[in-house]
């Protein structure tokens, strides 16, 4: 029997694919979590991110740093502009408002018209070169047995991994700094917090952005290992990104870390556990049921953390209480 | 806390309007409406300084809309007022709390799922550590940490809250989120306090302690304006009352003769309050027919024939 799966779905968890979702879900704690905003278009930051870092840096041939800027500068932009007309308003506005901003940018990438700019539906491809070019890991295979990489792939888990932690430590000196007391304050009660003297709009923005930025780093991030395709930004990533805000725990700091790890853990497990199945005809399905039914095992998993654990794994239990 | 003599608060007769002797707020023709209903419509009305004044009125009256209008939460159609000689219409609600003029609200907004020390060093001003950049320096904003955490503790003592400040805001009862919201409108050192309804939804004994602290805030030196339903409170407390009733102001006076007031009385209990019903409806109409020699020798008539 072929045990190598388990090491895979452990290879899995800290690929750079699972740092870009626990990157992409720092980013929506800090709205969701901290503030309160119901971003719906995460996955709409990620694709304006992943495009910025792509188009810089293969269609301009901006070097890396200049290109990560771009990223950074395009996701806030965007930010600004969904955050204008909406962050006035109730909070289900915005939450309508970046759901279909998401797939405005998904669509509109895909148009024949924008192909040299954006390579239409197929996308684009090698935006990591410029990125692999700084590698400074010595040429060679790292690792043992099916967990052996090339250097490029040794230096993308470690940059992104390193992303990842600066952006926990970031969020974890601002929640428990006085700025992160105004917008915990802002997601119990924004007008008790306009009352105070404090400019909700302002700090709603600065979480908008903040977020969106991390969610943009995301982006550029999940294409490093990839090529950019327009479909992986879909509805459906905003919602595994919610998933693994939910496994975690909304409102923690290492939470997205955990929950993305054991997101993308159950779904290799589970995909090679059917496989295995499959291949020793115990289960009565086809090789091509085996893709859905590992989401199906994610959902359930999902819903009974839901049903014993609502606060998420790293969650106090007390916050959930309080608010039920 | 004696309460101020009402010669100290007016010049002249108390009618709506009245000019103070010291006022802290000036409003003139404010007018709100949603859609076809007005719900303000004050053409001048001046709140004094340094005193405890209650605005009354009937349910419906305008009092927390007008509260909403003069705390920038909401936008005036017309209307201009000021605080402490500035301007202060259609400025947002932030800035006017940043002015020294707090509000609490109708229904307490105290923050759930914080501690109770940290929505009161929300209330705080002057922490640099709110800016995000700073805000990742903890030495930006360390010292100023520090001396409103001790401004808040002294704070939560007087108000009898100092054991419960590591509990979340959501475990205390109603009562004691009042008392919470109070204190924190304090961290601010505001110059006016707005209390909507401070008393709604506390029990009798908690009463007491909160009439005492809105007492204490004017012997501190602060203005208190507040909205309440409760006439034992707004006698015990006020030196001036402003009543409201269809978004007017409709008249004005020391508490202990306000109430006697014509149009107070009509506004609480209508403008007919004292005229028989029957002349509303018509049937005193039918009842003075009832004097006429026709109707008499009608029942007379009747009468005899039920003796047979």
């Amino acid at each position: 029997m072929n045990l190598d799966f388990i090491w895979l779905a452990v290879g899995e968890a800290i690929s750079p694919t699972t740092a870009a979702y626990a990157l992409a879900t720092i980013g929506l704690v800090i709205h969701f979590g901290f503030t309160g905003l119901l971003n719906f278009g995460q996955a709409g930051f990620m694709a304006v991110g992943g495009y910025a870092f792509a188009i810089t840096s293969l269609k301009l041939g901006w070097p890396m740093p200049f290109a990560l800027l771009a990223t950074i500068v395009a996701s806030a932009v965007f930010a600004l502009i969904l955050g204008i007309p909406t962050l006035r308003l109730r909070a289900d506005y915005l939450s309508i408002v970046t759901i279909a901003a998401a797939e405005i940018i998904r669509l509109s990438v895909k148009t024949a018209e924008l192909t040299a700019i954006t390579g239409g539906a197929t996308g684009l491809n090698g935006a990591a070169r410029n990125f692999n070019e700084l590698n400074p890991i010595p040429e060679g295979r790292y690792g043992f047995g099916v967990l052996t990489y090339s250097a490029d792939q040794v230096w993308v888990r470690l940059v992104g991994w390193a992303l990842v932690l600066l952006a926990c430590l970031i969020v974890f000196l601002l929640i428990r700094s006085p700025w992160g007391r105004v917008v915990r304050g802002i997601r119990e009660d924004e007008d008790a917090v306009r009352s105070l003297g404090k400019n909700v709009f302002s700090y709603k923005m600065q979480s908008l952005i903040l977020g969106g930025i991390l969610g943009g780093l995301a982006g550029a991030l999940f294409i490093l290992p990839r090529s950019l395709q327009p479909d992986n930004y879909g509805t459906q990533l905003t919602f595994f990104l919610y998933t693994i805000m939910l496994l975690g725990g909304a409102t923690t700091v290492f939470g997205p870390i955990i929950g993305s790890m054991l997101f993308w853990l159950v779904l290799s497990l589970s995909d090679g556990l059917l496989s295995l199945g499959v291949q020793s005809n115990i289960l009565p399905i086809t090789s091509t049921q085996q893709g859905p039914i590992r989401f199906i095992i994610v959902g359930v998993a999902l819903a009974l953390l839901v049903v014993f654990r609502p606060q998420g794994l790293l969650g106090k239990k007390k916050e959930v209480f309080f608010s039920a | 806390m004696p309460k101020t003599p009402v010669a100290d608060l007016v010049d002249g007769p108390a009618v709506p309007g009245v000019a103070k002797k010291n006022p802290i707020i000036v409003a003139d023709s404010v007018s709100r409406r949603f859609g076809g209903l007005t719900a303000v419509d004050v053409a001048h009305v001046e709140i004094p300084a340094n005193a405890i004044t209650a605005l009354i009125g009937p349910n419906g009256a305008g009092k927390t809309t007008f509260f909403n209008l003069l705390t920038g939460f909401d936008q005036p159609n017309t209307g201009t007022w000021t605080f402490q000689g500035r301007d202060l219409a259609r400025v947002p609600a932030f800035r006017v709390s940043r002015r020294g003029m707090v509000r609490t609200f109708q229904l307490t907004k105290s923050l759930g799922l914080m501690t109770v020390l940290d929505n009161m060093l929300l209330g705080a001003t002057k922490q640099p550590g709110e800016n995000m950049f700073r805000a990742l320096f903890r030495p930006w904003w360390r010292s100023r940490e520090t001396d409103i955490t001790q401004k808040a503790l002294s704070l939560l003592e007087r108000f009898k809250l100092d054991t419960k400040k590591d509990d979340y805001a959501a475990s205390l009862s109603g009562g004691q989120r009042k008392l919470l919201e109070m204190a924190r409108a304090l961290m601010s050192d505001p110059v006016l306090v707005m209390l909507d309804e401070p008393m709604a939804g506390v029990n009798p004994a908690l009463t007491q302690s909160l009439l005492g602290h809105i007492l204490d805030l004017k012997e501190q030196g602060m203005t208190v304006l507040f909205v309440e339903h409760d006439m034992h409170v707004v006698q015990e407390i006020a030196d001036w009352v402003i009543v409201m009733a269809e978004g007017k102001v409709v008249a004005e006076g020391p508490p202990a003769t306000v109430m006697s007031d014509k149009a107070v009385i009509d506004a609480y209990l209508g403008a007919h309050h004292d005229t028989d019903l029957g002349t509303l409806s018509g049937q005193l109409e039918v009842a003075k027919d009832m004097d006429s020699e026709v109707v008499k020798r009608d029942l007379e008539e009747e009468a005899a024939h039920d003796a047979r």
